[in-house]
């Protein structure tokens, strides 16, 4: 069959075809960028943390009632009281392993800074989020070490933090970043205050506290420290399959030891880490659950569209399908006619509609935060557009294909 | 005449109700979820505190200098030197340094509470509260004389009230907070404004109003810590916990307000801004011109990109959804008039003119938004209740039905539906009777 008969009925319904040309291009546009932005927060919320998640527990309490920490004295006071909650959780029968830490991945308390290769700063800098704990938190968090060796005791200190540790554990992102040949064990770099750090250990994959995007996500390091503060985190690892009897043991146990505690908030208190997984990409699985809403009602309202005025263009053609008919067309014919100009039809649609996906996608990353659009999701959308367009086309191409050609001969 | 086009009407989608459907359903759809994004921006991208916005304004002073500048723009926040000098020498009508604090209310042998309980609050001067009109249950704010002796005064919210003293006039009563004993000198009405602009980088949406408000003065005298954001140069350390070293350094933590109540006075604000840069300048401590701001409470909001990005994205794509359900609906439109051209033509013919079947025709398409638009409002109702689904619960909250929102719904669904119609109306007119009824 040629396509010029068809181009020539098309131009009898310009404004027809333009209108669905235009929706088809429209709905590909912001269905391609609605895909790619859920696909980007599925991928975000599925990038593991680095740590063993399952059976992690995080516990963020202060004591109101606890000394200043401004001076030696009350910092020791502080640092018995932490201990002492160190202590009792690990005694406990639900509890594999217990460690100090200010914080941990997603939870979007954090601290920060910048490492160097010189004493004096300047040069080659890697960005990194700092987590002060003892030598317990590599292990109770589950990292895999890739070099080196954990902290030992004596290399523990405490007090008031700052980034100015003899000895760091870096993630293989910071490492990779400060030595690309790979030869950063045992190498001497330089943390904020310009004090000399050898890195005696390097992890696979550590995530930083923060949630939202950054270049930095994964430069995490480990600092032998524990914080004297008038609040103070810990990291649990419960037994396998005992993390909610765990979490009621640490809560009886804690308030036993010192009743006088808070643990306020959403971010404090007691938590299992895949809740705070959960909290910490709600918004991502919110957007993402709003655009596949969005996409579902658009692709339904153009191929409901496209039912719609292919129905009304074979009401309005049925005598010229039965004189075609008549004159010896096969009934496959009638179905291919109406077929090949729904694709001539989405054909451009399709075209326009990659160029706005496009256009759409550098306007909103001039405006917010947004990626360039790959080409694969315009792809993508182009053959599901095309084939929306044939599925949505069958059942009025099918009842077309079924008018007898004795409708020809009828007057109207 | 318009009963009888209404008549026509309804009796013409009744012969396709398929079609029929199809209209009011993509109406209703693409109206719908445009208003329900729009609710959540509207509440998330509110003004305030609307009455008084405009003659609220928050100076920013360039304390940092050109290296440390993004986008030109001087640090959001104030140092303590500056905002101490600011305060000192009291050039708005009224002012106030305010930060976040986050004390814990202790336990009492009388009290309600058993344990500690942590306060969400802001350290402020006694004009904080006739600025921003806060409203009391008891009491009142404290004196300019409590702010210079440092009084141990506190402002609690009536939640607090009720927390700790069961309700009632609690003005004179002491309250525990971190072992200090504080006099309460007034006891809030519900007050939670949102964004909640004093607090820079802040949870500038919440659940519930601040739970307390002391004396910024006496907070700083006890080393009450800041409990919210600070920002620091690129390279400078950042003092952390230690409240003390904060206030020596120039990483920015305080928010700044005054009360400016004429054009004239916002004039002499500015002037008097880039003067004491200058003089900063002279005496050394900036190395650099005046490179100050002064905005007002909605032009500062903006400044801050407080709506997350995520919400303009969504209503942007719920725009496109309506779009294309406005094409879609074109479309129909376009081939459900030009279907009835016989019927167009015989109307014409008996002497109908074209001003009738624009009538006629635009009516139809009035009937298919009022459709539309009640289905839409029934989805936009369903979806601000569900978007706490997709949204935190404090984001959650700020959507709301109001009269307004079904208003619009309703407004939007007829007037897009109309303009839908016009040219679909505008073809039905031009159908030429002669030639029509010689083809049938």
């Amino acid at each position: 069959m040629t396509v010029h008969p068809i181009v020539a009925a098309l131009r009898r319904h310009k404004v027809a075809v333009l209108l669905i040309v235009l929706q088809i291009a429209l709905t590909l546009a912001i269905v391609a960028n609605a895909i790619f932005i859920i696909g980007q927060r599925i991928e975000r919320m599925d990038r593991p943390t680095g740590a063993d998640e399952n059976g992690l527990i995080w516990i963020l309490q202060g004591w109101p009632a606890a000394p200043a920490g401004d001076d030696a004295a009350t910092i020791e006071q502080l640092d018995a009281l932490q201990r002492t909650d160190l202590a009792t959780l690990r005694s406990l029968p639900d509890v594999q392993d217990v460690a100090a830490s200010t914080s941990i991945p997603l939870l979007s308390g954090y601290t920060t800074g910048d490492i160097t290769l010189n004493a004096d700063q300047k040069g080659l800098s890697v960005h990194a989020a700092y987590y002060y704990g003892d030598q317990h938190l590599r292990p109770t968090l589950g990292l895999q070490l890739i070099a080196g060796r954990d902290f030992d005791a004596g290399e523990i200190r405490h007090g008031r933090a700052h980034a100015d540790s003899p000895v760091i554990i870096v993630s293989k992102p910071v490492a990779d970043a400060l030595f690309p040949n790979g030869d950063a064990l045992g190498q001497t770099v330089y943390q904020d205050d310009g004090k000399p750090s050898t890195i005696v250990g390097i992890v696979e994959r550590l995530q930083t506290p923060r949630r939202s995007e950054s270049t930095w996500a994964f430069n995490s390091v480990l600092e032998p420290f524990r914080d004297d503060e008038s609040w103070s985190g810990y990291v649990v690892r419960a037994r396998p399959g005992r993390v909610q009897a765990a979490m009621r043991e640490v809560r009886q146990a804690l308030f036993a030891v010192n009743p006088m505690r808070l643990m306020p908030g959403p971010l404090g208190g007691i938590h299992a880490f895949t809740e705070m997984r959960a909290r910490a990409y709600r918004s991502d699985r919110g957007m993402a659950l709003l655009m596949s809403v969005i996409c579902v009602i658009l692709l339904s309202v153009t191929a409901a569209g496209i039912v719609g005025l292919t129905s009304f263009w074979v009401g309005q053609r049925t005598r010229q399908i039965g004189v075609r008919r008549a004159l010896g067309a096969r009934r496959i014919d009638i179905r291919r006619y109406f077929q090949i100009e729904n694709l001539l039809i989405a054909g451009g649609g399709v075209v326009a509609g990659a160029l706005f996906a496009f256009g759409l996608n550098a306007w909103l990353m001039t405006h917010y935060e947004m990626t360039r659009l790959p080409v694969c999701y315009v792809g993508i959308g182009v053959l599901a557009m095309l084939a929306l367009g044939q599925a949505a086309v069958l059942v009025p191409a099918r009842r077309a294909s079924n008018v007898p050609p004795v409708v020809a001969t009828r007057s109207v | 005449m318009f009963g009888y086009y209404l008549e026509l009407a309804v009796r013409s989608l009744r012969r396709s109700p398929g079609l029929t459907a199809l209209m009011i359903l993509s109406i209703g759809f693409g109206v719908a979820a445009s208003m329900t994004t729009y609710s959540v921006f509207r509440g998330l991208s509110g003004d305030p505190i609307p009455w008084k916005s405009s003659r609220l304004f928050m100076p920013q002073i360039d304390s940092w200098g050109p290296g440390d500048r993004f986008h030109d723009e001087p640090p959001d926040a104030l140092d303590y030197a500056d905002a101490m000098a600011l305060m000192r020498q009291h050039r708005a009508t009224r002012q106030s340094a305010i930060y976040p604090i986050g004390p814990s209310l202790m336990p009492t042998n009388t009290g309600r509470n058993r344990g500690p309980v942590e306060l969400d609050g802001y350290a402020v001067y006694s004009e904080f509260f006739p600025m921003l009109d806060v409203p009391f249950h008891y009491g009142n704010g404290w004196s300019v004389d409590d702010d210079v002796s440092q009084l141990p005064v506190a402002v609690i919210s009536d939640k607090l009230n009720q927390q700790v003293f069961g309700g009632g006039n609690s003005v004179g009563k002491t309250i525990d907070i971190d072992n200090h004993d504080y006099r309460i000198v007034g006891v809030m009405r519900d007050w939670n404004l949102q964004p909640r602009f004093f607090d820079i980088e802040g949870g500038y949406y919440s659940v519930d109003g601040p739970d307390v408000f002391l004396s910024f003065r006496h907070s700083v005298a006890i080393n009450m810590i800041n409990a919210g954001w600070d920002g620091c140069r690129k390279g400078a350390s950042d003092p952390q916990g230690d409240f003390v070293g904060l206030q020596n350094s120039d990483c920015v933590w305080i928010a700044y307000m005054a009360e400016l109540d004429d054009v004239a006075a916002v004039q002499r604000y500015r002037q008097y801004l880039d003067d004491y840069a200058s003089e900063q300048q002279k005496a050394g401590r900036f190395r650099w011109a005046p490179n100050n701001r002064l905005r007002d409470v909605p032009a500062f909001l903006d400044h801050e990109h407080i709506v997350p990005s995520d919400t303009k994205v969504s209503l942007l794509v719920a725009q496109g959804l309506l779009i294309v359900c406005l094409v879609n609906t074109v479309g129909l439109l376009l081939a459900k008039f030009l279907r009835r051209s016989g019927e167009i033509a015989v109307r014409r013919a008996l002497g109908a003119s074209r001003k009738a079947i624009y009538a006629q025709f635009l009516t139809e398409a009035g009937v298919i938004g009022v459709g539309g638009g009640v289905l839409g409002l029934l989805f936009t109702v369903m979806g601000v209740f569900s978007v706490d689904q997709v949204l935190p619960a404090s984001y959650a909250v700020l959507a709301r039905i109001d009269p307004s929102l079904l208003l619009l719904t309703l407004l939007l669904a007829v007037t897009a539906t109309l303009v839908a119609g016009v040219y679909p109306t505008y073809r039905a007119s031009r159908v030429q009777p002669a030639w029509q009824l010689k083809a049938s």
